[in-house]
């Protein structure tokens, strides 16, 4: 068994992690930084993850979050011009508005966190966890997974409406247009 | 019990002379073991990846009749030590346009990428570094890192050459990742653990026995596993990522030195890792014929070891043929074009995973194992993974004759055949 000095520095790595590339995320002049920054955080839930015992979720949150989300948006920045001028990529609303949002997600935040986390709990016996989150996802929570899975079917064909709305027209030539935008 | 808890134990029994159980500083020793398994790990792929890069040169010579390295040692073995060497005492040319800190962090994210697959790879029967519960899914999740490291060698590099590559290479390590994820669903749905260990243990020694040769939609799963696989690690025919002829060598372009040797040594731990991953899903692992798994646990001492080493011998010959195959292949197939590449994933790759899934869920349920009609499903599957095993080694044989006949016919002497001798 590990002892409990290490235990909690591990915590603190993966929560100083996940906080660290937090702060860079949103602090980074140059929003390319912001991304890659991301994948500190993401990497330091994970890790967060792996340490309440949920070794499906730590798993998953990787393979999403890094292996889908973040190549997503890097894509997406990198096919975007002029990303790396901060008038561009990251506008501001200035000091003010600024910081009476912040206050006011803050307060949200800390008062939920409180409310329904407050108070300690013992860490959760180190168990395998993914039969258990397949059984209930398959018994008592089938009707929201299957209404997700619809609502991510509408997601694609939306998406692929909307994209390929533009190719299907014929090009000037008179052939029909394909591939080339 | 895994290796390192044994060595462990046996360590602190030995040396400490304290029960492993009760001793406060089990954890420690427990570390510092994990510590020099990583570290021999890490030398695996460096011994792995330096000779491998010598074969692969001897062998594209000579598929395409030319000699390849032969200088340094003899017949150029130590060929990649001296290019290590060379790499080493470089400069670290860092771009003056380049974008400093992503540049010189990118090699190490695709290393670390890389190198965190190893973790979960079973060896032997007792011989990983750790038997996660998740053990395969952690290794389709960890090889996202190698994405985004080559994202940021693209982009850090500030040249277009290298974005295109890095950008090419984003979008076909995301593309191919459906079908090799659903293939190697396949063999999560009859294993019934997502645990590396146990997808080994639910096969056997025996050809029959593994999971290729288990139904026809297994047999199939594997060639698409195998060939998403080589996709995902950026070879011909799916290499776009570096195609020399339209982007001169992709996100590498920049680099230079000990930087540039670590992208072409993840390259070649992803050869290994790809073939050991369809080694240990689908070829029966490192399973000894005739041996069960229990028995190997059961035994202690020099047995324990002797065991333990012919797990890991016949892991590393099954791996090691198809890293041959994989290299044969890159010297063999032309390159893709980019539309065609994506063809090939989305129209055809990934309809056809997904019948195989549906496939073996099918033969699940509806063929008992161990009856009649699943011993006929197997020999059938046994005798055609023969038959494709002896076409292409017929074909090889053939092609060699052929090259020795017009070789005769030019120069008036024999060379190169049998084809291990080199010139």
């Amino acid at each position: 068994m590990i002892p409990e000095p290490v235990r909690a520095l591990l915590f603190y790595l993966c929560a100083g992690l996940a906080l660290a590339g937090g702060c860079w995320v949103a602090f980074a002049r140059n929003i390319v930084h912001s991304a890659f920054a991301l994948l500190a955080t993401f990497a330091g839930v994970a890790g967060l993850y792996a340490f309440l015992s949920a070794d499906f979720l730590a798993v998953v949150q990787l393979m999403i979050y890094v292996g889908g989300v973040l190549v997503l948006i890097l894509f997406a920045l990198m096919l975007t011009s002029r990303i790396e001028e901060a008038r561009v990529s990251n506008p501001t609303i200035g000091l003010v508005p600024g910081a009476v949002v912040l206050i006011a997600v803050s307060a949200l935040l800390v008062y939920a966190c409180v409310k329904e986390f407050g108070g300690t709990t013992d860490l959760p016996p180190g168990e395998p966890t993914t039969a258990g989150i397949g059984d209930a996802l398959l018994s008592r929570y089938v009707l929201p997974f299957e209404v997700i899975s619809v609502l991510l079917l509408a997601v694609l064909l939306g998406a692929v409406t909307i994209a390929g709305g533009r190719l299907r027209k014929p090009a000037p030539g008179g052939k029909p247009g394909k591939e080339r935008p | 019990m895994n290796i390192i808890q044994h060595v462990a134990n046996l360590l602190i029994r030995s040396v400490f002379h304290a029960d492993p159980a009760s001793w406060p500083w089990t954890w420690l020793v427990q570390a510092v073991v994990i510590g020099i398994a990583a570290f021999l790990a890490f030398a695996f792929v460096a011994i792995f990846a330096g000779p491998v890069s010598w074969i692969e040169r001897r062998i594209a010579g000579r598929i395409q009749s030319r000699i390849g390295p032969n200088r340094v040692g003899p017949q150029g073995v130590l060929q990649w030590l001296a290019d290590g060497v060379k790499c080493w005492l470089k400069e670290d040319l860092v771009p003056a346009a380049a974008d400093r800190p992503l540049f010189l962090a990118a090699p190490y994210l695709v290393f670390t990428g890389m190198f965190g697959a190893f973790v979960v790879l079973p060896f032997g029967a007792q011989v990983v570094a750790a038997d996660l519960n998740v053990g395969i899914l952690y290794l389709l999740a960890i090889t996202s890192l190698v994405v985004v490291g080559l994202l940021m060698a693209g982009w850090g590099s500030n040249s277009k050459w290298a974005l295109f590559g890095g950008v090419r290479s984003a979008a076909q390590l995301v593309s191919y990742e459906v079908p090799s994820a659903f293939s190697l669903l396949c063999v999560v749905l009859l294993a019934g653990t997502l645990s590396t260990q146990g997808i080994v243990a639910a096969q056997g020694g025996w050809p029959w026995d593994w999971f290729i040769f288990r139904n026809p939609f297994m047999f199939a799963a594997f060639f698409l596993y195998f060939t998403a696989a080589i996709a995902e690690g950026n070879r011909t025919p799916f290499d776009l990522p570096e195609a020399e002829s339209e982007i001169v060598a992709g996100y590498n372009i920049e680099y230079s030195g000990m930087r540039f040797l670590f992208f072409l040594f993840a390259e070649w731990a992803n050869i290994w890792i790809m073939a050991a991953i369809s080694a240990f899903a689908f070829l029966g692992g490192w399973q000894i014929p005739g041996i069960a798994p229990e028995q190997i646990a059961a035994t202690k001492g020099w047995e324990f070891v002797g065991w333990q080493a012919l797990s890991w011998t016949i892991f590393l010959v099954k791996a090691t043929f198809l890293v041959f195959v994989v290299i044969q292949i890159r010297w063999t197939l032309p390159r893709l074009r980019v539309d065609q590449l994506m063809i090939t994933c989305w129209k055809y790759l990934v309809p056809l995973s997904m019948l195989m899934v549906l496939g073996v869920l099918v033969l699940l349920a509806l063929v008992p194992e161990g009856g009649g009609a699943d011993t006929i499903l197997r020999g059938a599957m046994v005798g055609l993974g023969l038959a494709v095993v002896l076409v292409s080694a017929l074909r090889v044989r053939r092609t060699f004759r052929v090259d020795r006949e017009h070789y005769r016919e030019m120069e008036g002497r024999d060379l190169w055949y049998p084809p291990y001798r080199l010139p």
